[in-house]
């Protein structure tokens, strides 16, 4: 399955033409599909023997013995694991954020792991949307300032002064896709944790990925609120096709997706085709 | 973009870093005024060294006779200076012996005597500006005027000159001597009479004998310019009260004045000769140096006294030139060096005035370059400062750089926003420093009498520098480097605390709480 409507790259602007503003970079959702997309559809992300090794004192920790996945357009995985399975060591190898010690990560067809690192970020910056156990929004910024970050990151001081309101109009269009329309203005320190979930997705789809990232997204929240960043994850991933991975050790969350990994003791116990 | 917004971002919510660039700002603000001060004090130093001392003095080999010939090498020295030359005298210098008689106390100051040409000597230096009486200033003249001493241009009497200098005080000076003469003398008789019982004698006899040769009410002898400091004394005088206290000349001698001076004539060997001056006038180069020990006469009339006419000529004992403004003063200096070798005939000495000065211009320059160095170690100290808070900020900002590098910024950018903030921090604090220091020069008198008000004590004392104000003078040039250097500093102090945040590792740095 071919993207031939993929918007051109580096445009940080919604398709507001139609009735429904589209957030990210994938395949249009496929209206006639049923949800659970089949693995027929095409593998965006897979690992190969992938080997990662910690280091304390004299002691070598290995995280990550032998891993191998494969990840398909438009599909909702959930890595699951007890705590210290690597769990969030596989994430951050998939994020680039991290190299392996052995093995390969292929991302969109091309090895990434292996990359300069000026390469990494940028795949970091445009391909790749992460989210974050913690929020992780940066204290000085706006809520709005924090979803603009990326294309202030991308772009240089020109392209970014012609293109401000496109992305300011897109950024804000994201704000309130995720029902932050009333805290564009609002520091982190002024916004709920569950509001700062929503304002890290935001942030995250800002630069149109074609992966979503999330590490335990809602370890930090309550019920309530992680329902609401759970209902939004699963409204893009059904809605806009986007393809996401997600570290959770909540059951029930990874009872919903459509396909699990579990991870034990660095390993692929077993992959579960997900619920349909 | 998120560079400047970030760099843009922490400037303003940090305020610690501002406080870290304050001894920035402060030594940026002392670096320029002590080099504003430093360039002023020089300025004025220089022009009155240079003012009173002609821009190259060629000296004869022997001091005390002189040389002959002068009009000869001075026409050798037009010829090979040609259009540089302004002007070109002659002066006799020779050590004296000042005396004089204030009423039975006798009144003695050691000085150099240096005879000049009238016409020309005011050419070539400036100690013609620097006279008290104004149409001396005019036209230099060596005869006591009736009065009028000590008005500067304005018509507005020099502070404690006395008003009557001149004719009027010299004739009352005269009656009054002859009066007390006349008593002394009417007391003598009578005590001769009443021991002698000797026929009277005519007690004018030697008065009038004398006034017919010399009459001080009428007469003059040869003038003489003293140097200001020779005739007065700058004293402070505590108010009443106690509280303030005031700077007063007080004038000892004032142009009306006889003085004696004793100097060796120019034979071999030489005899002390003493000879009668009038004080004509005073001049106050306010260099400390000159103004105690140079009084001038004028040349024909030390020649004259000193048997330097002969059958051969007039001897002079050094030339003086004055060249045109912009003329490379060392630059001839060596030339007429080697026109005029030190090892032969007729072993002349040439001198630029900066030669004659070296020590004390050294001493100066020596001066400004030790404080500058100084006053720079203080930057680089508050370089370190910046170096600290910086790491500080480094730490503290460790996730957010973690949430950057996340966001695919790349570890060059992640350096230059650091590298960005401390060039920030810097042009803030070398601007205001800058700022300050301006401020600070401009109205540096004010400055000085506000803390002469606190502390009641003199920060710049008159008595000392013969400077009325505090002299400052602003280098451009200066400025600039001060600020860029300062600049410098700040942008590496914070290299090293960039490199750092550069090579942060984005898990490390995410996980960091």
């Amino acid at each position: 399955m071919s993207n031939t409507t993929q918007p051109k790259r580096r445009s940080a602007r919604g398709n507001t033409g139609g009735p429904h503003v589209k957030f990210t970079n994938s395949a249009p959702a496929d209206s006639g599909r049923p949800h659970g997309k089949s693995c027929d559809a095409r593998v965006i992300l897979q690992t190969k023997a992938l080997k990662k090794s910690f280091h304390k004192g004299k002691n070598e920790i290995r995280v990550l013995r032998e891993v191998d996945i494969q990840v398909h357009q438009g599909q909702l995985t959930a890595i699951v694991g007890q705590s210290g399975c690597g769990k969030s060591t596989l994430l951050h190898l998939l994020a680039t954020l991290d190299q392996p010690d052995h093995g390969e990560v292929h991302f969109d067809g091309r090895r990434i792991d292996n990359l300069p690192s000026r390469q990494r970020d940028t795949i970091r910056n445009r391909d790749i949307g992460i989210i974050f156990q913690f929020y992780h929004l940066l204290p000085e910024f706006t809520a709005l300032e924090n979803v603009l970050m990326p294309t202030l990151i991308d772009q240089g001081v020109f392209s970014y002064w012609r293109t401000r309101a496109h992305a300011k109009k897109r950024a804000i269009e994201l704000l309130a896709m995720v029902g932050l329309e009333d805290r564009l203005r609002h520091r982190p320190s002024e916004l709920s944790g569950g509001e700062m979930q929503r304002a890290a997705i935001a942030r995250a789809l800002m630069a149109q990925p074609k992966l979503l990232l999330a590490d335990e997204p809602t370890g930090n929240l309550d019920r309530k609120n992680g329902d609401d960043v759970m209902a939004i994850l699963r409204r893009l991933n059904q809605q806009d096709d986007l393809t996401i991975v997600m570290v959770t050790h909540d059951q029930a969350i990874a009872a919903s997706a459509d396909r699990t990994v579990q991870l034990v003791e660095g390993r692929v116990q077993n992959s579960s085709p997900g619920h349909g | 973009m998120y560079k400047l917004i970030l760099a843009w971002r922490y400037l303003r919510t940090r305020y610690i870093a501002l406080a870290s660039v304050i001894s920035v700002t402060l030594g940026v603000a002392t670096l320029i005024i002590v080099n504003s001060v430093m360039a002023g004090f020089t300025h004025e130093m220089n022009q009155r060294l240079n003012g009173m001392l002609s821009d190259i003095v060629i000296e004869g080999p022997d001091l005390l006779m002189g040389f002959q010939d002068s009009e000869h090498y001075c026409d050798e020295i037009r010829e090979l200076l040609g259009d540089d030359l302004k002007q070109i005298t002659t002066t006799v210098h020779v050590p004296a012996m000042l005396t004089a008689d204030l009423g039975g106390y006798i009144y003695t100051r050691q000085l150099s005597i240096i005879g000049i040409d009238v016409d020309t000597y005011a050419e070539v230096s400036d100690f013609a500006e620097y006279v008290l009486h104004p149409e001396n200033r005019k036209q230099l003249s060596f005869l006591l005027r009736e009065g009028g001493y000590g008005l500067d241009d304005d018509g507005v009497l020099r502070d404690d000159f006395p008003e009557d200098a001149g004719w009027d005080y010299r004739r009352r000076k005269a009656s009054w001597e002859a009066a007390i003469r006349e008593a002394s003398a009417e007391a003598e008789l009578t005590d001769t009479a009443s021991e002698d019982e000797a026929g009277p004698v005519d007690p004018y006899a030697n008065t009038l004998e004398e006034a017919v040769t010399f009459n001080p009410m009428r007469d003059q002898h040869a003038g003489i310019i003293l140097g200001i400091g020779i005739g007065s004394q700058r004293k402070r005088f505590e108010s009443e009260d106690g509280k303030s206290s005031e700077v007063h000349d007080v004038f000892i001698l004032q142009p009306g004045d006889d003085v004696q001076l004793t100097f060796p004539t120019a034979a071999s060997p030489p005899r002390a000769e003493t000879a009668p001056f009038t004080v004509v006038d005073f001049y106050e180069s306010k260099m400390s140096e000159y103004d105690f020990s140079f009084a001038f006469v004028r040349q024909q009339d030390l020649q004259h006294l000193r048997g330097m006419i002969s059958s051969e000529g007039k001897a002079v004992t050094s030339i003086q030139l004055k060249l045109q403004a912009g003329v490379n003063l060392i630059e001839t200096r060596d030339k007429l060096q080697s026109y005029f070798p030190a090892d032969r005939a007729p072993y002349f000495r040439v001198q630029a005035w900066t030669d004659m000065q070296a020590p004390l211009l050294a001493a100066v320059e020596l001066e400004t370059t030790l404080l500058n160095i100084l006053l720079f170690l203080i930057i680089a100290v508050a370089g370190f400062g910046i170096l600290a808070t910086f790491f500080m900020i480094v730490v503290e900002k460790t996730r957010d750089i973690g949430i950057l590098k996340s966001l695919g910024a790349p570890s060059r950018g992640v350096m230059s926003i650091f590298l960005g903030y401390g060039l920030s921090l810097g042009i803030v604090g070398s601007g205001a420093g800058m700022i300050l220091g301006l401020i600070f020069v401009a109205y540096i008198n004010d400055v000085a009498d506000l803390i002469e008000l606190v502390t009641k004590r003199e920060v710049f004392d008159p008595t000392v520098y013969y400077f009325e104000q505090i002299p400052t003078i602003i280098h451009p040039s200066t400025v600039f480097l001060v600020v860029a250097g300062a600049t410098l500093i700040a942008v590496m102090a914070s290299v090293l605390p960039a490199v750092r945040a550069a090579r942060l590792h984005p898990v490390e740095a995410l996980r960091y709480e």
